[in-house]
């Protein structure tokens, strides 16, 4: 500091003005949704009142129809399974265009773009186009699931790819190593982890899903569920849900074991 | 060469145990795998018949019919309410929780498996599910929706936050907790700026997931702009069908944008 | 030029001479960005056995000239003859074929590290192997007793197992030696193999690359900043300044006088 300055005032913790007007404007927001949705004290408290019969009628849960229980979620498995394995199959080379250090420019965006068109749905409602162009059954739900596989693997794959070090697949390279060999021992140990964990969330994430495209007449548990629901049997609901719940744990401990073994 | 140095070395790749895991993984998938394909109920004809029926579909789509823009459009504005108010209500929700079910915060074991199993459950139950329970409750309209998507979510943010928070850098907790902070103050002055980056960060993803979830609760009357996919489905008008797909396909298309900008310029 | 190259044909399928190992650039040039060139008009002779050291400033073209000979960068004109081929002009199969002849020691070693350290060394012959031998990992027995041998003659013995990312920097230039040395290459390039690491490592890594070159009868050309090193271990000196080679002889008569002409000022002499 010069001696002409005139001497500032020092603030320890100067306030974050940029902070603070945006947290005010997420309260009026807030505020400002709420009243759009119709959110009001009474349907608030009517709706405590109605939960608590709700769930009355929920317990205890009744498994009497069970082998309509366990044929759904049968069915529900298969379609995790086939779209699982299809769609990691089919990601595999989708993910490997998509990737922009290995392909040019004029294949890798339009892929990209087929796979953003992928995501862009949620798999319920591809769910009903398929289900409308070929009519009801697991078919239409293993399609769909398909979609939203080569959705999500094939971004994380190609986003793993372009993430890999191009040091180590140089050297590979200069070794007089093909294009294959280049692959299997340059890029796939340095891809491969992460692959299996995607890939085993998206089974965990088809499972959830087939169990919901019933609703829409995809097959799988969600017919039966539904129904139930449209009936108001919540006792029959509470206990395809518990199925369901547990279904989704045991899934989870399987992909961790699948982890383990291949990382 | 001697004896000694021509002992003949060996290399596995995998010790007998990893390779028996190994074999065993890939034999269970097999058995799975036809498993499914054999028992599972798929008409030939259907399957043979797809690629026709669904260029039928596209064509039935196009042109799309801009009369119901409007619709649309309001639609899209509640389902967009509807996911951002929800993921807000989801984070309120999962901080306290998350905060119970990182170890280094509460080393409460009981409390760390009672704050897991409220995300288990809270995740293991699909959005749509859950919007049909609060629909029972609260009845059909975006309320019902909003709750739905917030409940989902409290799991996902949850977990996320808690291993965030498990995830921070000790020493500088110490150094507070000695120096006399008390536990809101360390949770303020310690955890909180180190686990703030991921805090948005996992904030934005959820949303952006949030915003596909939403936009299909109206199907089973929980407002947004599915209850307008459902409407013109219901009564087989594909152009207006087309309509709302790409609607939404322009607003996931654009939260994406939003989400990939912010994610750059805050972190 | 058939007469030429018939001679050089000839050479190549004759028993092997140091003059067979030698390797000559002809008018060199590199351009990254048009009208900058990094190499101008390199002409330079390697000779068939010993260790060949290239030193000059950071900038000055060095790297790229050891990388033009395996084309990891393509030159702008010029050539390069080795074993009776022009490698500036090769492509495909056969540039394939050419590269597992020569092997390379980098910088930062490259080794791909979720790989161990025998797969790493594996990689060595992977230009000899089909793609499905590397995707099983069914490599020959004799080539996996190569590998064991060359992990104790480079000081490793008993690291087979070992995820390459679990050592050393030192440890993995070692590795790094060894699996360019798996390729039975006739001739070695290494591209600032030292500069990665302190100073008593880098005198156990040129240590075993003057081992390399004599004991294999294989020569190897090292890119180097240390001119200590340079003079310790080399046989011949390169000095390259500015995209030029302004010294090319012994490391005996290099001179204040040449470094000062190489590097540019005397102040770092000391």
């Amino acid at each position: 500091m010069t001696p002409q300055e005139p001497p500032t005032q020092r603030v320890a913790f100067a306030p974050n003005w940029g902070a603070r007007i945006g947290w005010l404007l997420l309260a009026i927001y807030v505020v400002y949704a709420g009243s759009q949705l119709g959110f009001s004290a009474e349907r608030f408290s009517a709706g405590l009142e109605h939960g608590h019969r709700f769930l009355a009628r929920m317990f205890p849960p009744n498994f009497s129809r069970w082998e309509l229980i366990a044929s759904g979620i049968v069915e529900s498995i298969q379609i995790a399974v086939i779209a699982t394995f299809f769609g990691i199959l089919l990601s595999l080379p989708v993910g490997l265009l998509a990737a922009r250090n290995l392909t040019p420019v004029w294949i890798s965006w339009p892929t990209r773009g087929f796979i953003a068109l992928c995501r862009s749905f949620h798999p319920i409602i591809v769910a009903i186009l398929f289900v409308k162009a070929i009519g009801f059954g697991a078919l239409a739900g293993v399609m769909a699931l398909i979609v939203a596989s080569i959705g999500f693997i094939s971004k994380l794959f190609a986003e793993a790819i372009e993430e890999i070090s191009l040091k180590q697949v140089e050297a590979v390279r200069a070794t007089g190593a093909g294009f294959l060999s280049t692959l299997i021992m340059g890029v796939q140990p340095q891809v491969l982890p992460r692959f299996i964990g995607f890939a085993t969330y998206q089974l965990d994430s088809n499972l959830r899903n087939s169990t919901m495209v019933g609703i829409v007449g995809g097959g799988g548990i969600g017919a039966a569920l539904f129904t139930a629901y449209q009936r108001f049997d919540f006792d029959v609901v509470l206990a395809i849900l518990i199925i369901i719940v547990s279904l989704i744990m045991v899934a989870e401990i399987v992909s961790g074991w699948a982890r383990r073994v291949f990382q | 060469m001697t004896v000694a140095e021509s002992l003949n070395h060996n290399w596995q790749r995998f010790t007998p145990l990893q390779r028996l895991s190994r074999f065993g993984f890939y034999l269970f998938i097999a058995v799975a795998l036809i498993a499914s394909l054999r028992t599972i109920d798929v008409i030939p004809e259907f399957l043979y018949d797809a690629p026709e029926q669904m260029a039928d579909l596209v064509s039935r789509m196009w042109p799309p019919d801009l009369s119901y823009v409007r619709p649309t459009l309001k639609g899209l504005i509640e389902t967009l309410h509807i996911a951002t108010l929800g993921t807000i209500i989801a984070i309120v929700m999962a901080l306290p929780v998350g905060l119970l079910a990182a170890r280094n915060v509460t080393p409460n074991l009981a409390l760390n498996l009672f704050a897991k199993f409220v995300f288990v459950t809270s995740r293991s139950i699909n959005s749509l599910v859950w919007a049909l329970l609060f629909v029972a409750v609260f009845g059909p309209g975006p309320l019902a929706g909003t709750l739905a998507i917030a409940f989902r979510s409290i799991g996902f943010t949850g977990k996320l936050f808690a291993e965030a928070i498990e995830e921070s850098n000790k020493g500088s907790i110490e150094a507070l907790t000695a120096a006399g902070a008390s536990k809101l103050q360390t949770l303020v002055w310690g955890y909180w700026p180190q686990v703030r980056p991921s805090f948005w960060s996992i904030a934005l993803f959820r949303w952006d997931i949030n915003i596909r979830e939403s936009a299909v609760l109206g199907i089973v009357g929980a407002g947004g702009v599915g209850v307008a996919l459902d409407t013109a489905l219901n009564l087989l008008y594909w152009d207006q069908v087309a309509v709302v797909l790409i609607a939404i396909f322009a607003v996931v298309i654009l939260a994406e944008i939003v989400v990939t900008s912010v994610r750059a310029r805050i972190l | 030029m058939t007469a030429e190259t018939g001679a050089a044909r000839a050479r190549a399928e004759a028993p092997d001479t140091v003059e067979d190992r030698a390797l000559v650039v002809r008018g060199l040039t590199k351009e990254y960005r048009s009208g900058q060139p990094v190499l101008r008009g390199i002409n330079l002779v390697f000779p068939g056995s010993g260790v060949t050291a290239i030193i000059g400033p950071s900038g000055t073209g060095k790297s790229t000239l050891i990388r033009c000979i395996n084309r990891l960068v393509q030159p702008t004109s010029g050539e390069i003859l080795f074993r009776g081929e022009d490698l500036a002009k090769l492509s495909g199969r056969a540039l394939k074929n050419a590269r597992r002849r020569i092997g390379m020691v980098f910088q930062e070693y490259n080794l791909v590290e979720r790989l161990t350290v025998m797969e790493n060394l594996l990689c060595g012959r992977l230009g000899y192997v089909p793609a499905w031998r590397a995707w099983l990992r069914r490599f020959p027995e004799h080539d996996i007793q190569r590998a064991f041998d060359l992990l104790d003659s480079v000081g490793l013995p008993g690291f087979a197992a070992q995820r390459a990312d679990a050592l050393s920097g030192g440890q993995r230039q070692r590795v790094g030696i060894a699996r360019a040395i798996m390729q039975e290459p006739d001739i070695i390039l290494a591209d600032e193999p030292t500069s990665s690491l302190d100073p008593k490592t880098s005198v156990e890594i040129m240590e075993i690359l003057q081992r390399v070159a004599q004991e294999r009868a294989v020569p190897v050309i090292v890119n180097i900043h240390n001119v200590e090193l340079a003079r310790r271990y080399a046989s011949r000196i390169v000095g390259m300044t500015g995209g030029h080679v302004v010294y090319d002889g012994s490391p005996e008569g290099l001179t204040d006088t040449d470094l000062k002409t190489i590097y540019g000022g005397e102040s770092w002499i000391e």
